[in-house]
Parts: structure tokens; C-alpha cells; sequence
């Protein structure tokens, strides 16, 4: 669980990150998305104590980052997988953080084969890492106390394809047996995948927030039979909205079973039915990515 | 925290956690109440282990006892035959030692900057004022470890010295000179170590140390060349000159102040400032 309140961070006449508040409650993966330069890592810095804010408060389990006696524990951090001392093996960077926590040695090789990397690997020195391994790297120093909540600055910077969808496996499982993810991503799609909860940020401000399902679909469905007409005059008839798109669809504001009942009491057979795709989330995404100095934005949804 | 189920755990909004992987989770949030501030022993052995963990860092460490037994030896071979005994022998091992042994301390501080691995360090303990509280300590057991090198070359090369040239050995290091000139050592960690604190960055840090043990002292010496004031007080404002009294045979309550003023000025000064600094940094 991770509250973030008010929290603003200036830099002289800069701001950074202004007054932003959101949740990262446990059993789910929640998604702080934004382009470059939106304030995603200024907040993640502030969250582990690594900055003070200006003003405003972000604690974890209940407490701020750096009033927990060994935060290791409780708490994985990965906010930049290059910050790694090049010169020491990845084993030795996994012995220090293991020795620092006061966790016996056999965990070094436990996180090692967590995250994939292979011995005669982690005999290497860092500065020969990829980026992926060095991702690896970073997220076995994350896991090595064996944390409830994890927190990950763009985790799947230089992943190939196979590899985001190993993190993306592991995320999976962290966060459904119970723990919080707290990620950050300047890729819609990424985060689109992976995130329960998604808080969007551009120019410093929350712009969106909410679960991933509701901001993609903006609560529409769309639902297909093969005679659209009747389809869209059965649920006018139920009392929906309904509206026929170019490729012979129809696209509604009704719930997923309230559309089935109507079309199922017009006797019309759907042959697709799912949320609708968009909802404005990848065009709002798209016009912060182009102009990040943009300061307001619909809110869709509330924070989870 | 008292917290023992999963949904309750730090959770005061009654939120969407689910109930999934019960065990687990009661299994670390009863944990919870058993964890300690990381002690300081393990700090301090995880910062021995860093000066010694990469191959700067050997090499570094290796280079000053090859120093030491390389001066030990090419005196001990060719040197004056009244400088063989062991005091001389410390004496002159002691200036390559001044020179190589602080950056041990420096690259202990700025290598976490330089190489970035202080945004692991400092996320694992974020009482950053505890972390350098270690890297000193560390640091001070490496000058200490490195004089017990540096006295145990010097007998070497008395061994030498007897065996090569036909001589007597002599073992004539007085015990307080041998305590200064490991004072000495320390002296000069604490001002790599201070300014390290201060500049956090490899090069220029290293750049100013060296220019505090070799070009100092020609400035001063300039300096008091053209002032009077300066020529009479410099004792007790350049560390650089005043801590080479601590090789002399014996050092006087006066010099002792000077020592005391010209350290504050040179280790205290830059290492208070550097330390408000550090502690409130944004580490990046």
C-alpha cells in the first residue's frame, strides 16, 4: 500500500510534480504512466526518500519511506537499472544488498534464478550487463528481502519482447499473492498489459486515474449481430444509448450484461460483444506525449 | 505495526486487496514486528567489502603494500647505510603512503555518485547520515590496517637491510613515533574522506586531495613568502605542512594546537558542510 497525498516537488520555478495524490493499494498492479519528463520519477524518488518534497506527504505501509527501520524488507526498489557500481560482478552487487539486510547467502542465489540470470552470468562485471540483464540485476535486488511492495521505474527498459512477458508473469504473481506494484511507463501499450490501476501524469498533474479497464473503455461496449439496425434499435429499446460505427458494430454505453439481455430478448444473435476499445485514454496519452506543457485534463474516473 | 491479515495490513481504505495468497502474506505481516534499524556492524562490513570489491578498489589496496615493500626494498638495496634502520625506513614509506592511501577514503565516498550505486545504497538505508558514519569507520580501518603494513615493511627492510649489506639490524622506531606516523595516515584519510564529502564526484575530489598534499604546501610556502602575518600563522591554518610534524621525532604542545586548528579548518570545515549537504541531496 502506497499513499501518495498532495505531493509537490519545484525545482527553483520548475514544478516538477504538482499536487499529486493516488494509491497503490495491494493485490494489484497499478501503473503511473506518462511521457517523458512528466514527473513519474521525481515521485518515485520522493516515495523511497531518495528527494524530500516540496510539500505534501507519500508513505508506505503507513509509514514515510524513511522512517521504516530496514526498508529492504518491506520495500523492492528498482528506480534505474544502470545506477550500478560497472566494476563488480552482478553477484557482488546481490551480496551487498544481502548483507546489508542480514539475509543469509543462499538468497543471493535464490533472486539470481528468480530473475533468470545464470551463474557463470552473474560472475560478470556490470559494466558488460545489457540493459535486460541489468534489469534483471535490479529487480533481483528488489526481491532479495523478500518485499510486499515493489516499486519500478520503467522495469522494462531494455527487455526484449520474451522478457517483458516474463516481468510482466512476475509482476502477475507478486501482486496476486497479495503484495503492491507500484510501476512506471512511458508506454501506453506496456502499461496497458500489465496494470490493474493506471494514474496518468503529464506536466507534473494527474490527468487520469482509475482502473485500466474503465480508462480504456470509458465504460462503452461494443457489441456486433448481423443486422446492426435491429441491434441498435433493441437497445435504444432497452433504454441505451447505441450508436452503429463504420465497420458494422455497434458501439454502446450499456454494461457488458445489459447488452446481452437486450440483444437476447430482441432474439438477435451477438456475435462479438467486449468493452470498447480507446475511450479517449490513448488520445489523451497521445496529446500529453506531444505537448507535455499541457495543464489540464479531463479526470476520468476516480482514483482506486 | 500489529497488522496480522492481509487485507488490513497498512490498508486503511478498505480498498480492492484480495484475499488471494493468505498465507504468505500473514507469514511476512507477522514478520513485521521482529524488524530491526539495520546494526551498524553490518554497515560497516558491507563498506569494507565495497573498498575491496572491484578491481580499482584491489588494486588500489594491493598498490600500497607493493609501494611500501618497493621503497622498503630498493633502500634496503641501495640506500644510505645510516638511513637502514627501521624508523627511517617507515619515514620514507610514509610520503607514497600519503598519496595513494586517502583515495581509498575518496572513491569510498564519490564512487556511489560517480558509478550511481547510491541510489541502491541509500534506498537499502536511508539514514544517509549512518552510511557515511560506516564509509568512515571503514575507512579509518583501512589507514589503520595500511600503517600495520607500512611498520611491518619498515622491519622488513631492517631484516633486509642486515641480511643484503652486512649490517646489525635495528629495530630503533620509538612506540609514540610509530603511533604518529600512523596518526599521520589518519590525518590524511580524514581530509580525502571530508573532501569526498563535500565535491561527490571521483575526479575533481581526487584532483583535490592531491593538490592538498603536493601543491599546497609550494603555495603556501609562496604565500608566506610575501606575507608576514601568513609566515608567522601558517602552522596554524595549512594541515598540509603542519601534519608532517607528527613524523618528526618529537612534537611539541604548540604543535599539537596547530595540528588541531589546521585539521578543523581542513577536515571539520569541509566535512560539516558536505554532510548537510549529503544528507539532503536528491539522489539521482
Amino acid at each position: 500500500m502506497i499513499i501518495i497525498d498532495a505531493l509537490t516537488k519545484r525545482y527553483g520555478d520548475v514544478t516538477a510534480v504538482d499536487d499529486v495524490s493516488f494509491r497503490a493499494e495491494p493485490g494489484r498492479v497499478t501503473g503511473f504512466l506518462g511521457p517523458n519528463g512528466a514527473g513519474k520519477s521525481t515521485t518515485l524518488r520522493i516515495v523511497v526518500g531518495l528527494a524530500g518534497p516540496t510539500s505534501g506527504s507519500a508513505t508506505v505501509l503507513g509509514r514515510r519511506y524513511v522512517d521504516l527501520p530496514n526498508p529492504g524488507l518491506e520495500i523492492g526498489v528498482l528506480l534505474d537499472a544502470s545506477a550500478q557500481h560497472g566494476g563488480r560482478t552482478g553477484r557482488e552487487t546481490l551480496v551487498l544488498g544481502q548483507r546489508t539486510l542480514g539475509l543469509p547467502g543462499a538468497r543471493v542465489d535464490e533472486v539470481l534464478e528468480l530473475v533468470g540470470l545464470t551463474r557463470a552470468e552473474s560472475r560478470r562485471r556490470v559494466r558488460d550487463y545489457s540493459l535486460g540483464m541489468r534489469q534483471r540485476l535490479g529487480l533481483a535486488t528488489a526481491l532479495l528481502g523478500d518485499p510486499r511492495v515493489l516499486v519500478l521505474d520503467e522495469p522494462a527498459n531494455g527487455l526484449d519482447p520474451a522478457g517483458i512477458r516474463w516481468m510482466r508473469d512476475l509482476l502477475r504473481t507478486f501482486a496476486d499473492d497479495g503484495g503492491t506494484v507500484l510501476l512506471s511507463s512511458h508506454l501506453l501499450a506496456e502499461i496497458e498489459m500489465i496494470a490493474d490501476d493506471i494514474v496518468m501524469i503529464g506536466g507534473g498533474r494527474i490527468v487520469a486515474s482509475g482502473t485500466t479497464t474503465g480508462l480504456l473503455s470509458g465504460g462503452e461496449t461494443l457489441v456486433r449481430a448481423d443486422d446492426a439496425g435491429a441491434l441498435a434499435a433493441a437497445l435504444r429499446a432497452a433504454g441505451l444509448d447505441a450508436a452503429a460505427t463504420a465497420d458494422g458494430a455497434v458501439r454502446t454505453d450499456g454494461d457488458l450484461a445489459a447488452v446481452g439481455r437486450a440483444a437476447f430478448a430482441a432474439g438477435l444473435a451477438v456475435t462479438e460483444l467486449r468493452t470498447a476499445d480507446g475511450g479517449g485514454l490513448e488520445d489523451m496519452f497521445l496529446e500529453l506525449t506531444a505537448s507535455t506543457q499541457r495543464e489540464t485534463a479531463p479526470t476520468q474516473g476516480a482514483a482506486a | 505495526m500489529t497488522a496480522t491479515t492481509p487485507t488490513t495490513a497498512g490498508d486503511t481504505s478498505g480498498g480492492t486487496a484480495g484475499s488471494r495468497g493468505v498465507s504468505a502474506r500473514a507469514r511476512r505481516d507477522t514478520a513485521d514486528v521482529t524488524i530491526r534499524p539495520v546494526p551498524f556492524h553490518r554497515l560497516l562490513d558491507v563498506e569494507l567489502r565495497k573498498t575491496l570489491d572491484t578491481r580499482a578498489g584491489a588494486w588500489l589496496l594491493a598498490s600500497i603494500a607493493l609501494i611500501a615493500c618497493l621503497v622498503v626494498g630498493v633502500f634496503a638495496l641501495w640506500g644510505n647505510e645510516d638511513e637502514l634502520d627501521m624508523q627511517s625506513f617507515a619515514s620514507t614509506i610514509s610520503f607514497p603512503m600519503l598519496l595513494v592511501l586517502p583515495m581509498v577514503a575518496v572513491l569510498a565516498v564519490t564512487s556511489e555518485w560517480t558509478q550511481r550505486s547510491a541510489l541502491t545504497t541509500f534506498a537499502l538505508v536511508p539514514r544517509r547520515g549512518r552510511v557515511v558514519g560506516a564509509k568512515a569507520a571503514a575507512a579509518l580501518l583501512v589507514a589503520v590496517a595500511a600503517s600495520a603494513v607500512q611498520l611491518g615493511a619498515s622491519a622488513l627492510g631492517a631484516v633486509a637491510a642486515a641480511a643484503f649489506r652486512g649490517l646489525d639490524a635495528r629495530w630503533d622506531l620509538p612506540l609514540d613515533l610509530a603511533l604518529r606516523l600512523a596518526l599521520l595516515n589518519v590525518v590524511a584519510v580524514a581530509v580525502g574522506f571530508a573532501w569526498a564529502v563535500l565535491i561527490r564526484a571521483s575526479a575533481p575530489a581526487l584532483v583535490a586531495y592531491l593538490t592538498f598534499v603536493l601543491v599546497l604546501p609550494m603555495l603556501s610556502g609562496i604565500v608566506a613568502a610575501v606575507s608576514d602575518w601568513y609566515s608567522e600563522h601558517s602552522a596554524w591554518l595549512d594541515l598540509s605542512s603542519t601534519m608532517l610534524v607528527l613524523s618528526a621525532p618529537s612534537v611539541s604542545g604548540e604543535e599539537w594546537a596547530q595540528l588541531g586548528t589546521a585539521a578543523l579548518l581542513w577536515v571539520g570545515v569541509p566535512l560539516a558542510v558536505g554532510l548537510r549537504r549529503l544528507v539532503r541531496v536528491e539522489i539521482r
